[in-house]
């Protein structure tokens, strides 16, 4: 009797789970909507998860600033939050990793563990990375792993011109892209690779005509918001007939702007696609008739389901211990069973390639309600998509 | 080119308004509501005049207050309102972009200028056939962007005759200059700034509905422009309008050629003093290795600096201050 109780000390416990992200500014369209796919999915989570705990969430709008994201740690750790969950921008991944460390090692049995859900700078799970942080989303070098391998039986892509914003990501996508192609495809011909400004080009016509006149017939290009939106919108206006691999259409805004002229045209790399079967689709459109907005960021899934998961195992919601199980540790997600890896914490999992096309019986659900989706053209299992890792990492 | 029409109307205002942009996005939001009841065209009339009307209203019930006092309060309150439009719109409409397409006659093509190896350049109006296409190279020109160059131009020229032909261009411009000695004179200066503002104002909303069909209708909109059309009022020069539709112009090609070259200075350094003279090792190898379409957002505003270092009046400018 005793060891029953014991077995379940964390039931009915409430995790805070601190949000460190943009409310504010460029990204503010992205933030809002994922600090409401948490509070929305927090609340499925407590109806029924494997711990039996309760899950709360404390945003704070870090305005996507690496500087304003540190402040934001201390905060949090200060109101007795021990897991911290951050997406957007590396840099801001890689402040809150430093202020994570540091707070743990200075502060033993007050650890603090950080979820990864969306940056994927390759970096943070090799040369920078650490025991307390877990990546959920798939790094850049995965993504362009699935999309090469996809390309590989692509016959009809011959010249691809690479167009990527000029900063840390989009130049990871573009390196990337020059060394899978020449490993699995050396065939193909790179005919540009272009880096513009980050989020200040309005016309991107000028791009438009010289990627036409060098002749590519695919686009490859890391661009999210309205870097996306604009060139896809120019590439449409001038009449570019060409294939566009990316990495964000889905991203809040630029569905609405792809619209009936894209449809076939845009492919997009993720971990999801717009018609996941099982209780995610339940999920989504129970957050579409709460929100009327989509719930695209399902790495927020593998967040509660892997915490959960790693709770109800350990008996605990100590964070070093859940830490310690959280390593290896192998859970069934929507994509199919997913590893967090212990040598690097990157999670190893299935990825898609789908394609922007018009809803249909099988295919039912409309994206930004425009009546098309991202449907699945090819699902990769974990191992084809998995890169290795340089990590060597400090354990406690 | 493409922020000719905001633009020729801001060097007409006495006042700098940092707002204007705001303006410009409020138009575009409006005529996507109003496309839903009265249908695009209309809408592209009634926006205009509706952001015109909130622009008196501001004009008269909070810039007037403030007038007085000089520039720089104008300034401050015009860039607390283009916070407070931001926000606003936000709540209206919210953060996310709203689908504002072209209506049919505006969508495709305006021309294509096919290029083919054998009998060398030609136009064609509208979409070129498939057949035409095949072994030349077709570059289509969409039709938003002529009706865009067409409204402005047709801006341009109405603008123009307005202040140099009629009887109320003449007490505008003389209210700008003398406003003592127009009032003098029996008319209503107080009147006229806030005609001057309102009709600025819904020149920026015009120029927000042709704006928010051929880019994007989001909040962000305007802060993408805001800054554009400062570098051309002052490269053009203050209070000129043939200024601004030259520095228009200018900038237009300033943003958009140099994108098309991928040379770099050590490029450019390494063909003239024999290849290898500079690379990897050689100090500021960073910065010689930018290429001509990396540095290209900011030649507009390397011209503005240059523009205020040398002759800061402006191209066509009549006022020194």
């Amino acid at each position: 009797m005793l060891g029953a109780v014991a077995a379940h000390a964390q039931k009915g416990e409430t995790v805070k789970i601190g949000w460190v992200d943009p409310m504010s500014g460029l990204m503010a369209p992205v933030g809002t909507n994922q600090i409401k796919s948490f509070q929305f999915m927090a609340e499925q989570f407590n109806k029924n998860n494997a711990a039996g705990v309760k899950f709360e969430m404390v945003p704070i709008d870090n305005k996507l600033s690496p500087q304003e994201s540190t402040t934001a740690v201390k905060s949090l750790i200060d109101q007795g939050v021990r897991y911290i969950v951050q997406g957007n921008g590396s840099g801001a991944a890689l402040a809150i990793i430093d202020a994570v460390s540091k707070h743990n090692e200075r502060n033993p049995g007050k650890e603090v563990v950080y979820l990864n859900y969306a940056a994927v700078d390759p970096d943070l799970t090799n040369s920078k990375c650490s025991y307390w942080h877990f990546r959920l989303d798939a790094d850049t070098s995965m993504k362009m792993e699935a999309l090469t391998t996809w390309l590989k039986d692509q016959a009809d892509v011959k010249k691809v011109y690479l167009f990527n914003q000029n900063y840390a990501h989009g130049q990871q996508v573009s390196k990337f892209a020059k060394e899978n192609l020449a490993r699995k495809r050396p065939d193909i011909q790179v005919v540009g690779d272009e880096l513009h400004p980050l989020a200040s080009v309005r016309d991107f016509a000028p791009y438009v005509a010289k990627i036409k006149a060098s002749g590519a017939d695919t686009v490859l290009t890391g661009n999210w918001g309205s870097d996306l939106t604009l060139l896809v919108k120019a590439a449409a206006d001038a009449g570019l007939n060409v294939k566009f691999l990316t990495y964000y259409a889905g991203v809040t805004g630029t569905p609405t702007a792809l619209g009936a002229a894209a449809a076939g045209r845009v492919y997009a790399v993720a971990y999801a696609h717009s018609n996941m079967p099982g209780e995610v689709s339940k999920a989504g459109a129970d957050f579409k008739a709460k929100f009327n907005d989509d719930y695209y960021t399902l790495a927020v899934h593998h967040a509660f389901n892997l915490l959960s998961s790693a709770m109800a195992q350990a008996k605990t919601t100590d964070p070093a211990k859940v830490a310690a199980t959280m390593e290896g540790l192998k859970f069934k997600s929507f994509n199919g069973e997913v590893e967090m890896r212990k040598s690097d914490h990157q999670l190893q999992q299935g990825l898609f390639i789908t394609v922007w096309k018009k809803a249909d019986a099988k295919h039912p659900y409309s994206v930004e309600n425009t009546g098309y989706g991202f449907q699945p053209v090819k699902a990769y299992d974990a191992y084809v998509a998995s890169t290795p890792t340089s990590c060597q990492m400090k354990r406690p | 080119m493409l922020s000719s029409g905001l633009t020729l109307i801001f060097s007409m205002m006495g006042v700098l308004n940092f707002a204007h942009a705001s303006f410009y996005m409020v138009g575009a939001y409006i005529a996507y509501t109003l496309t839903g009841v009265l249908g695009f065209w209309l809408a592209l009339l009634v926006a205009p005049l509706a952001v015109g009307a909130l622009g008196a209203l501001f004009e008269t019930t909070a810039l007037r207050r403030v007038h007085k006092f000089g520039h720089v309060p104008e300034l401050l309150i015009t860039f607390g309102l283009s916070y407070v439009v931001l926000e606003l719109v936000q709540l209206i409409w919210g953060r996310t972009p709203v689908p504002f397409s072209p209506p049919e006659l505006l969508q495709g093509p305006a021309f294509t200028i096919v290029q083919s190896p054998s009998s060398g350049f030609s136009m064609v109006w509208g979409a070129a056939s498939e057949a035409l296409c095949q072994g030349a190279q077709c570059s289509r020109f969409p039709m938003t962007r002529a009706f865009m160059m067409v409204v402005a131009l047709a801006m341009l020229v109405s603008l123009w005759l307005l202040l140099t032909r009629t009887r109320i261009g003449l007490v505008i411009q003389a209210a700008l200059t003398h406003p003592e000695a127009v009032e003098s004179l029996g008319h209503n200066v107080p009147r006229v700034f806030m005609l001057v503002f309102g009709s600025g104002c819904a020149l920026a909303g015009l120029a927000g509905v042709i704006g928010g069909i051929t880019f994007v209708t989001e909040p962000a909109m305007a802060a993408v422009v805001g800054s554009i059309i400062f570098v051309v009022v002052v490269v053009g020069g203050m209070g000129s309008l043939a200024g601004a539709f030259v520095a228009s112009l200018l900038i237009g090609l300033l943003q958009t050629l140099p994108l098309t070259v991928d040379a770099s200075i050590a490029d450019a350094i390494n063909r003239l003093a024999g290849a290898g003279t500079v690379g990897d090792g050689t100090p500021g190898w960073p910065l010689l290795r930018i290429t001509l379409a990396q540095a290209a957002p900011i030649l507009p505003y390397l011209l503005l600096v240059l523009m205020l270092i040398f002759r800061p009046k402006g191209l066509l400018g009549t006022r020194e201050s």
